[in-house]
């Protein structure tokens, strides 16, 4: 460390000994930076980070007693500290010396409070860096001074341009090992400002540091005389916030809760996401386009003048509109877009591949939907930034593709709004957080097509035909038995006067679906396009049948979804592959089990059986007709 | 005019949001409260975010009977004051084998609170506990996600942890999976302080100097909190000395090292701990069971 540095923490430390509430009046109102490092195990970023943390003394005595005994141990710098093993987390990642998930680390000055995200820097961690970079505010991107622009370097630089971060600062570090070269460093930056601007960087912030030396990081280094810059501490501290930009945005704040303490208060909470608000400005409540008046800012601390970008506040409005969790407080005359069809960058998150068409949630803001997502466009190497051909999108890799939600989102684009255009994607089985997404407009097809009202309703076709519209969803293997049985009930229903209409699988692919293969994304739109015809015969008042395969639970739950409480059910023709195998009506097993027949639901493709199915039917133990006549029992009990 | 919001302001806007998406999107959440100051500061932040309702779930305490009386009795204050329910937990098997700190060591800490916890939860049925744990607190906090998924046998997996992006929390789980929320995550101890002292949040007398009862025990620091207990349980008395002390942080008595400190004001309070040169978990003896990854270790098995 270097004496300016020094005599600098020791005025500080005067400060707190002499005069501790001076000291704590400075340091109330410091203002908060987010930023993330991005970077390779080699370039040096853990022991950057070491450096801040340990320049703003953020380590203790005990941590630095500990960090030097396991620097001899287990460190990369010989019998210097090594800074590195102050910020590497878990025992596994300190074991095999790289870091595999995001950190974050805090360190103050008395200007700001900053939180680091440290990201790794391996492409098949892309995930974790978009994570960290969704919350920051600027990046440093990190390049070995020996080794210059490479292609993690373009990486990093492409996915916090497409997570919208708007200061970027190029730290060419190890600048000690390249003898202080300007030669060096301006070839670095001129190659990088070509770069940036081919992928629409317009500013970063360059400088030459070392990490590990201290250079340029608290002071300006002797070493470095021709560096005109501030050292990267003094741009951190200094450099426009987003929340400050934000402000200066129209108003929106999603609605989180409602606050209902008794009849006389109702009040609107959230967390203001751009722009400004007090008591007296018209607002609209979208998606429903109800405008209103700001009667009140409500706090803990008392009513407010005036509230803005960034802070958690309770609104209370003149009237009595309808408003509720996922609705949207805007300024009146500038709303935000209502829409449900979307084109969006996704990042895929999950070991499993997305599937087109499959409905997983999205959660927007306090807003959370159904949505399938088309084919994507095309992946985007991140390498390259060259657009490749897809059918799908793996983990980690990015692509463009249209999103169709099941109801309409109040929306902003991301490049615009983070909170409004920034949402995630969930698994609906498992859960997991499988994406995420940032939306760049709405497609016109949804703002040019408005649902046409009709005059006579479901209840009225119903009616006419004296009955309850139900749909009865078989599912089973290939020859369970799921045609023959279908068939069985129609021709009982048939008997009791019944309105029906089966549809059978195989008759569906000779016409409507005569496109459709058996691929994974195949099926799903096969049932997609199976449970809209189901819904719209069960709108007309019938009984449906449907025979088929259907081998995923999340496309019979999706057909469930689309239908009113109580009209799905769910029959398992509850077949064990082995008797459908040995029955093999069609020959299809046989086929299967020579090559000849690829993506066999049971042989190379998966069947997810029902976890509780509405009615089970097992074909061992019935015939047909029995099975038949137990599912009438089961649907139309005898009065 | 654009103000620049300081950094407890926003601090205090996430933890708000937060707890609010907690609210709206679990069936029933709870708020583990241990009565230190980060707790003191997690339940004043509740306070504000459901205003002017008071917050929408109970407080609970996982007792092991072994903390401060001081920090009994500023247990039941906080709770009336926010107007909530506050639920005491005892592992009903440590109660009845005495478990102790002194006879039991690590075991001690297993069973009042890690397993105390987990029976706490499932006899509720909570699908969702608040937490006062910081990310600058020990190594392994600094990955653990803000939404932190357990499994239905309270388990914490690193490996698998949901990707954290802006502020948009998936809270979905399976039936008999829970969550822990950390809305503190992105506070700093000196956060924390300034926030009490600029909110004039009440906390226990015990963060300041005063002349107390102590003694010394495997090379510790100790106060005597309840003598006579301490002789049961030791078979002895130690030998007990008045000295000036206080604590940087507050857990089970003979569990919580205090330190020798003049520190009698919040304002001295914070300046001796920017002018320190230990950690906070420093005292603490609980840290040190396993080496270096005892707290991940402890997590996995289910601590908070």
């Amino acid at each position: 460390m270097d004496k300016t540095s020094s005599s600098e923490i020791y005025q500080t430390d005067a400060l707190i000994a002499e005069d501790i509430d001076a000291y704590l009046a400075a340091h109330q109102n410091k203002s908060m930076l987010r930023f993330i490092t991005c970077g390779s195990v080699d370039d040096g970023k853990s022991t950057l980070i070491g450096r801040l943390l340990y320049d703003s003394k953020m380590i203790f005595e005990d941590q630095l007693a500990a960090l030097e005994s396991d620097s001899k141990k287990s460190g990369t710098q010989g019998e210097e500290i090594d800074f590195a093993l102050l910020v590497d987390g878990l025992a596994a990642e300190r074991e095999q010396g790289i870091t595999i998930d995001v950190a974050y680390r805090f360190f103050a000055t008395e200007q700001r409070k900053f939180i680091v995200a440290d990201c790794p820097g391996h492409e098949q961690y892309t995930r974790n860096m978009v994570t960290g970079a969704s919350t920051a505010d600027l990046a440093v991107i990190l390049i070995d001074a020996r080794k210059g622009v490479l292609v993690q370097t373009r990486r990093h630089s492409f996915l916090c341009r497409q997570l919208g971060i708007r200061n970027i600062v190029l730290a060419v570090n190890k600048m000690d090992l390249i003898d202080y070269d300007q030669s060096k460093y301006d070839a670095i930056v001129a190659d990088y400002t070509a770069f940036a601007a081919s992928i629409g960087i317009e500013n970063f912030t360059a400088m030459p540091i070392s990490g590990f030396r201290g250079d340029n990081i608290t002071t300006l280094s002797a070493n470095t005389p021709w560096y005109v810059g501030a050292p990267l501490m003094t741009h951190l501290e200094t450099v426009e916030l987003d929340t400050s930009r934000d402000a200066a945005k129209p108003f929106r704040m999603p609605v989180q809760w409602v606050n209902r303490p008794n009849l006389d208060f109702r009040g609107f909470s959230g967390l203001i996401a751009t722009g400004m608000v007090k008591p007296g400005d018209p607002v609209r409540v979208l998606p429903s386009g109800k405008t209103s008046t700001v009667k009140s800012i409500v706090t803990f601390g008392g009513e407010l003048e005036e509230a803005s970008a960034g802070q958690s506040v309770t609104i209370c409005l003149e009237d009595e509109v309808d408003c509720s969790r996922g609705n949207v407080l805007s300024v009146a005359d500038a709303p935000p877009e209502v829409a449900d069809q979307f084109e969006a960058t996704i990042v895929w998150m999950d070991d499993e591949a997305m599937l087109p068409g499959r409905a997983y949630l999205l959660k927007l803001a306090t807003q959370t939907v159904s949505a399938t997502i088309q084919a994507p466009k095309y992946e985007i190497n991140v390498n390259t930034m060259e657009h490749l051909a897809a059918k799908t999108l793996e983990l980690n890799v990015i692509g463009v593709a249209e999103i169709t939600t099941d109801k309409p989102l109040v929306f902003e684009a991301y490049a615009e709004n983070r909170a409004l255009g920034g949402f995630i994607l969930i698994d609906k089985i498992n859960n997991r957080t499988v994406g995420a997404g940032m939306l760049h407009f709405s497609l016109r097809r949804s703002q040019n097509v408005h649902w046409q009202a009709t005059s006579i309703g479901r209840e009225d076709h119903a009616g006419l035909k004296n009955q309850k519209p139900l749909v009865l969803w078989f599912t089973g293997l290939s020859g369970s038995g799921k045609s023959t049985i279908a068939n069985e009930v129609e021709k009982n229903l048939n008997l009791m006067n019944r309105h029906t209409f089966l549809l059978d699988g195989d008759n569906i692919r000779h016409g409507l679906n005569k496109d459709l293969g058996f691929t994974d994304t195949d099926r799903i739109e096969n049932i997609r396009r199976v449970g809209e015809v189901t819904r719209l015969m069960a709108d007309a008042g019938l009984i449906v049948l449907t025979a088929f395969i259907s081998p995923f639970r999340a496309e019979r739950q999706m057909v469930r979804d689309m239908l009113p409480e109580g009209e799905f059910v769910e029959i398992f023709v509850d077949t064990p592959l082995e008797v459908a195998e040995a029955r093999d009506v069609k020959g299809l097993y046989k086929k299967a089990r020579e090559g000849k027949l690829k993506n066999f639901t049971g042989i190379d493709s998966p069947y997810e059986a029902p976890e509780a199915p509405d009615i089970t039917v097992n074909t061992v133990a019935m015939t047909p007709a029995e099975a038949a006549e137990y599912i009438v029992r089961q649907i139309m009990p005898l009065k | 005019m654009t103000r620049t919001l300081t950094h407890l302001e926003r601090l205090e806007a996430e933890s708000i949001h937060i707890m609010r998406e907690v609210v709206s999107e679990t069936a029933k959440p709870v708020m583990l409260y241990s009565v230190g100051k980060d707790s003191a500061v997690m339940l004043h932040l509740a306070k504000k975010a459901f205003y002017p309702s008071p917050p929408p779930f109970p407080l609970m305490h996982v007792d092991t009977t072994w903390k401060f009386k001081d920090m009994y009795a500023l247990r039941e204050k906080a709770a009336a004051d926010a107007g909530m329910n506050l639920l005491v937990y005892r592992n009903p098997d440590a109660e009845s084998r005495g478990i102790n700190p002194f006879d039991h060591g690590p075991l001690h800490t297993d069973m009042w609170k890690t397993q105390g916890l987990k029976q706490a939860l499932d006899k509720y049925g909570f699908d969702a506990a608040f937490g006062g744990a910081r990310r600058d607190e020990e190594k392994s906090r600094a990955k653990e996600r803000i939404f932190s998924f357990r499994t239905a046998s309270h388990g914490w997996d690193p490996k698998s942890q949901r990707p954290e992006l802006w502020n948009a929390y998936n809270t979905r789980k399976a039936k008999g999976e829970s969550i822990r929320v950390f809305p503190l995550s992105n506070w700093t101890e000196l956060d924390i302080w300034q926030y009490v002292m600029a909110e004039q949040i009440e906390i226990v007398p015990l963060y300041f100097s005063a002349k107390r009862p102590t003694y010394e025990w495997e090379g510790g620091l100790f106060m005597a909190d309840d003598p006579a207990r301490l002789e049961q349980v030791l078979g002895y008395l130690p030998e007990i000395t008045e000295r000036s002390i206080r604590f940087r942080t507050l857990g089970c008595s003979p569990l919580t090292g205090a330190v020798e400190s003049e520190a009698a004001t919040l304002s001295e309070v914070v300046q001796e701990m920017l002018l320190t040169t230990t950690s906070e978990r420093q005292g603490r003896v609980i840290d040190k069971d396993d080496g270096d990854a005892s707290m991940e270790k402890k997590k996995q098995e289910g601590y908070f």
